[in-house]
């Protein structure tokens, strides 16, 4: 099976600092669905970033749609970046645009059209259960309902590459359900996800998932089951 | 221009909210613009009395035949005039008559002028040298000196010399306080771009996460800034206008020939107006220029 995503022997340190993450190898096959865990300060986030091209590594190999992104020239990163959604840890929303825009603005970089941006946008916010807050400024927004509209601008375009950081942290636990329901559909679509979370519960919610732990900035994989990905193959959705 | 790119540009203007960026960069350019439409029309109007100075001067000598006998004086005049028009390169010898004289020296003389002949007043010929034969100058006094030993030559372009550098000199100093002015604007465009992405750091750091090229994010400050500048631009020009226009209105009411050649005419009017959207313009360019030269430097 193609693997999407594949680590080498990966360091990352930030500055001159200690290795934050260190010897990292493992690979997610194209249509597989992982959780990461490991105690607050592990390295999720920082892994993430590598993932999502925020960071590029100190020392090793990273592929990406079976491309090397270490060396991927800036000019070709916001192509690469447009497969990729992401949900931040801290939702970085923009502040001064309404939720609708915030979830728009995926597709606005891509160049979509606004018609079918408006249809797009308006079904996910009411998904989310954001319907009557389309025109509400982030500030305005709880907590959990910012992490909604985070995770609708993440889901919007349809990645191939799902990359979501404590996506549930906010929310109780139906929305919780509702919304990991909404990765499931995605990557039955055919997309790659990737949750980081502290919530034991999430993980036993997706039966078919595969859990990577992280335990100070290392893969804690005695078995090996990472290394040797073994994620059931899924039909490729054809994309965008 | 297709559809697609049609809405794709309609959709990268909504990355980041409409309007403009705050702060005083409006005023900044509206202050800048009213001072370089101030000099360009300087420059403008004391280029066109240059001009039409240098050609009512160019080749035209005026000589004098100051001889106390009349008779004398008389020949040595159609001698002079005779003599003038058969050199090469002058175009045409005239006699300024008496009554033209004593026309012109009568505000300076009274009417002590007009008393019959007993005041007497030198003979003036008029001559007229085509374009390009000054160095003829040389070839009239010398015949001057062997037909009419009375007269002087009084060269305008050489007693208006200083008169005509120092509008030279004027004409090039609005010339440069323009270019200067222009390159002011120019960096204020670049502090006030430099400011702004601060200001919108985190912004740019998520446009670029969710996969927006430097040259869309360069787009979303190009656009405002040209509205800024555009809008400080029109500001300027509509306070510099009047005030060229009164000047213009106090200089036409010296009556003097050279001073109502400063006036300006309507394609000078014209090429100020462009003037803002000239600076819009730079400031596109200025911004761009910014914007991608910090996005390369910090990722
Ligand atoms: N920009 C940075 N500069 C320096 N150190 C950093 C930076 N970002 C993270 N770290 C350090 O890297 C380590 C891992 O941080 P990271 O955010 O990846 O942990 P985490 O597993 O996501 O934690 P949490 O569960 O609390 O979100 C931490 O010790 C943190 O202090
Ligand atoms: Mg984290």
């Amino acid at each position: 099976m193609a693997s999407i995503v594949q680590f080498e022997n990966v360091g990352l340190r930030y500055g001159t600092g200690a290795e934050i993450l260190s010897d990292l190898s493992f690979s997610l096959a194209r249509g597989s669905f992982h959780f990461l865990t490991g105690p607050s300060g592990a390295g999720k986030t920082s892994l993430l970033r590598l993932l999502f091209l925020a960071q590029r590594p100190s020392r090793g190999l990273i592929r990406l749609f079976g491309e090397d992104i270490v060396t991927l020239p800036r000019d070709r990163m916001p192509l690469f970046r447009r497969r990729i959604g992401v949900v931040f840890q801290d939702f970085r929303l923009i502040p001064y645009l309404s939720a609708y825009d915030n979830v728009a603005l995926p597709l606005r970089v891509a160049g979509v059209d606004e018609a079918e941006i408006a249809t797009a946008v308006n079904e996910m916010l009411a998904w989310v259960g954001l319907g009557s807050r389309a025109s509400a400024r982030p500030a305005t927004l709880s907590g959990g309902e910012q992490q909604r509209v985070a995770i609708a601008r993440a889901v919007i375009a349809r990645p191939e590459l799902l990359v979501a950081d404590e996506p549930t942290g906010n929310v109780d636990p139906d929305m919780a359900g509702r919304l990991l329901y909404l990765f499931e559909a995605l990557n039955k679509l055919g997309t790659t996800v990737i949750v980081a979370t502290h919530d034991v519960h999430l993980l036993e919610r997706v039966p078919d998932a595969r859990t990577i732990r992280l335990d100070r900035g290392r893969l804690d994989d005695p078995a090996g089951i990472v290394r040797t990905d073994i994620a059931r193959p899924l039909p490729r959705r054809p994309l965008r | 221009m297709s559809a697609a790119s049609t809405a794709m540009r309609a959709s990268n203007r909504r990355l980041l909210p409409e309007g403009r960026l705050e702060g005083p960069l409006p005023w900044l350019i509206a202050i800048m613009m009213f001072l370089m439409v101030l000099a360009a029309a300087l420059g403008l109007g004391l280029g066109r009395a240059a001009a039409s100075l240098a050609d009512a001067l160019a080749g035209r000598v005026t000589v004098q035949i100051v001889e106390g006998d009349p008779r004398a004086r008389e020949a040595q005049a159609r001698a002079a005039q005779s003599e003038l028009g058969r050199i090469a390169g002058i175009r045409a010898v005239r006699r300024v008559d008496d009554a033209e004289m004593r026309a012109l020296l009568e505000p300076w003389l009274g009417n002590i002028v007009n008393h019959g002949d007993d005041l007497p007043l030198p003979a003036m010929i008029d001559v007229d040298i085509a374009p390009g034969e000054q160095w003829r100058l040389a070839a009239i006094g010398r015949t001057l000196a062997r037909i009419a030993p009375a007269a002087r030559i009084d060269d305008h372009g050489r007693s208006l010399a200083p008169l005509a550098g120092l509008i030279a000199s004027l004409t090039w100093l609005a010339i440069a306080i323009v270019l200067l002015m222009a390159t002011a604007t120019g960096f204020v465009v670049v502090l006030a771009t430099r400011s702004a992405l601060d200001t919108h750091h985190a912004t740019i750091e998520v446009l670029h996460l969710l996969g927006a090229t430097d040259s869309q994010i360069a787009r979303l400050f190009q656009r405002r800034i040209a509205l800024d500048a555009l809008l400080g631009g029109a500001i300027g020009l509509a306070c510099a206008a009047p005030v060229i226009f009164l000047l213009g209105l106090r200089l036409g009411a010296l009556g003097s020939e050279l001073a109502g050649t400063v006036a300006l005419w309507p394609a000078a009017w014209l090429l100020l107006g462009a003037l803002p959207l000239a600076g819009a313009g730079l400031a596109t360019i200025a911004t761009r220029r910014t914007v991608l030269g910090a996005l390369r430097r910090t990722s």
